[in-house]
């Protein structure tokens, strides 16, 4: 029994999503493979090699999957899993993740389980349905069983101590059918959020976007990222990278302050599963209380810089 | 940008194909979401008796983006499909009230899985042979982000998720994406498949007199024998439980108890 795990990286560095997502393969059992698909990334095969677990590390290094394109990296997931006899394939539940994917489940012509959450058994899974309003477990009927893991429901493994060979994978899928055109990321110092131990998050509490330098204030000191409700980023203080949310980021820290946020179901679909939440909001009824562990109905303009200054 | 360096030649053709790009725009049948969910007693599945079905919100956007590409004459015809039992034609009359032409009812028993639904949307595609093809990039039930996706794989076409931004030039979309870090911008070979991101668009409300023309626009019933398709499952659903209950907390008096509490107590800073 093996398992092909797409390994999430930029060509340089190894993300720390693909670490969650070698621990569900490790709850299934059997081999663990890492896929590093990309251009110029070798390095990233190196680290893919130390992770605990790893029994090997497939490198396919070409210009056509430089930038992960589906299009071209499908293919080349559907032929290495029906060629190499895999019976699971594994991906962060990352953008990247949900856009390869279900492409790579329709050429294999099997079904896909988006987003699980824990492995019942080599077969079951259980998964949320309806924002997180309901968990669904479910059994997957297919030979090859594709499937998406949600990073937070699982711990990561150690991403060193392991010692996997690096097998070179040299079929060549270039579809020609999209090319990348540009991108803007966001540049921060800060971690990710989907990473970060601590996060400190403005809602549209926050009256606008130079306010949110606030936030940052107190995220510098803990070391935390910096988010943002749906609210907050539909009013334009923020871009949506920083969306924490249903249709945002799910995020999972040790720690999860929710600055002038209400609550909406919306929002809570993407934080609830933090370890401690914190709420600080004027308004007393507001429906965030109702899952923070700590809550300070204070005004945030005068709490935040306060809490700054007491840390 | 493209236009300006091809030949006349291809001029011609990106011009064609422009003044007859048809666009399907699919749509789906989903708890409104402002319903609370209920799981059923028995844990079988979420309850859906007597509750207020809706447009899935994601749906809803990529029907307003057929339009527009319509309205600025990029598009010559929307044409809307939808799968399921037949209160399902209840979401395509409202995507025609939007502005979509006409509607394709694939009727089935129950709402298929993201494969079937793809493949019988895939025999749509080759049908009505579309410049563009516009989906949700997830419903909001069973929240699985995989129909566009398994469609372009099906259809060999390819595929631009989580669209913020659709531009058609030339012979190619300039999808710009919402990706994790940031935003991502791919050109697409046409005909191509998008998935929207909330924040493509905001979407139109739907009009008295346009509601009451689109009961007159015209709406195809098929099934997926008639395409062909014979639907298989690929899982089976065990059961359905309600999400494991935060505890509320406590509330504290001032920052000096937070900080106090997060030191101390909850031992996180």
């Amino acid at each position: 029994m093996a398992t092909l795990i797409i390994a999430e990286h930029d060509n340089s560095i190894l993300k720390p999503a693909t670490l969650n997502t070698v621990a569900a393969a490790a709850a299934i059992g059997g081999d663990a493979v890492l896929l590093v698909a990309g251009e110029g990334c070798q390095a990233v095969a190196g680290q893919a090699a130390q992770v605990a677990g790893v029994n090997k590390v497939l490198l396919a290094d070409n210009a056509a999957y430089g930038h992960q394109l589906a299009e071209n990296v499908a293919p080349l997931v559907a032929e290495l899993a029906k060629s190499a006899g895999f019976e699971y394939v594994l991906a962060p539940a990352t953008t990247t993740g949900k856009n390869l994917l279900p492409r790579v489940a329709a050429l294999l012509d099997v079904g896909q389980l988006s987003d699980i959450v824990s492995v019942e058994s080599a077969d079951t899974f259980k998964r949320p349905i309806y924002a997180g309003n309901a968990i669904a477990t479910v059994k997957s009927l297919d030979a090859i069983k594709v499937i998406t893991v949600r990073g937070t429901a699982f711990d990561p493994v150690a991403a060193e101590g392991g010692s996997a060979s690096i097998e070179a994978v040299t079929a060549v899928h270039d579809a020609g059918l999209s090319r990348f055109v540009g991108e803007e990321v966001a540049k921060s110092d800060r971690p990710e959020l989907t990473a970060a131990r601590v996060i400190i998050s403005g809602g549209r509490g926050m009256g606008n976007g130079e306010n949110f330098a606030l936030l940052e204030k107190v995220a510098d000191k803990l070391g935390a990222a910096v988010g943002a409700s749906r609210a907050a980023v539909d009013a334009g203080f923020v871009p949506n990278d920083m969306q924490v949310g249903q249709t945002g980021k799910i995020v999972a820290p040790e720690l999860y302050i929710a600055v002038g946020i209400s609550g909406a179901i919306q929002h809570l679909a993407g934080m609830k599963d933090s370890k401690v939440i914190v709420a600080i909001n004027k308004d007393e009824e507001a429906p965030i209380f109702q899952v923070a562990d700590y809550g300070l109905v204070a005004d945030l303009f005068d709490a935040v810089p306060e809490l700054e200054a007491s840390l | 940008m493209l236009t300006m360096q091809a030949a006349p030649v291809g001029l011609d053709i990106n011009a064609k194909r422009q003044n007859s790009m048809k666009v399907l725009v699919t749509v789906k049948r989903v708890l409104d979401y402002n319903v609370k969910v209920r799981v059923k007693a028995d844990r079988s599945d979420v309850d859906l008796a007597n509750v207020k079905m809706a447009l899935n919100p994601f749906c809803e956007i990529a029907v307003e983006e057929a339009v527009r590409l319509k309205e600025a004459g990029v598009a010559t015809e929307v044409v809307v499909v939808s799968i399921g039992p037949k209160a399902v034609q209840e979401q395509i009359r409202t995507a025609l009230a939007l502005g979509a032409d006409r509607g394709i009812h694939i009727e089935t028993e129950n709402s298929p899985e993201s494969l079937s639904v793809a493949k019988l949307l895939a025999k749509v595609v080759a049908d009505e042979q579309p410049g563009l093809v516009i989906l949700g990039k997830q419903a909001i039930d069973s929240d699985n982000n995989q129909t566009g996706q398994m469609l372009a794989a099906l259809t060999g076409l390819s595929q631009g998720t989580f669209a913020s931004e659709v531009k058609i030039e030339g012979d190619e979309a300039l999808v710009t994406r919402e990706v994790d870090g940031g935003l991502q911008t791919l050109g697409l070979k046409l005909p191509a498949i998008v998935t929207t991101d909330l924040r493509l668009n905001e979407p139109r409300y739907a009009s008295l007199p346009n509601i009451m023309k689109a009961k007159k626009k015209p709406l195809d019933v098929k099934t997926p024998a008639d395409l062909g398709v014979e639907l298989r499952a690929h899982t089976e659903l065990l059961s359905v439980e309600p999400p494991a209950e935060r505890k509320g907390g406590i509330k504290v008096g001032s920052v000096a108890e937070l900080v106090e509490k997060l030191k101390n107590e909850a031992k996180v800073i």
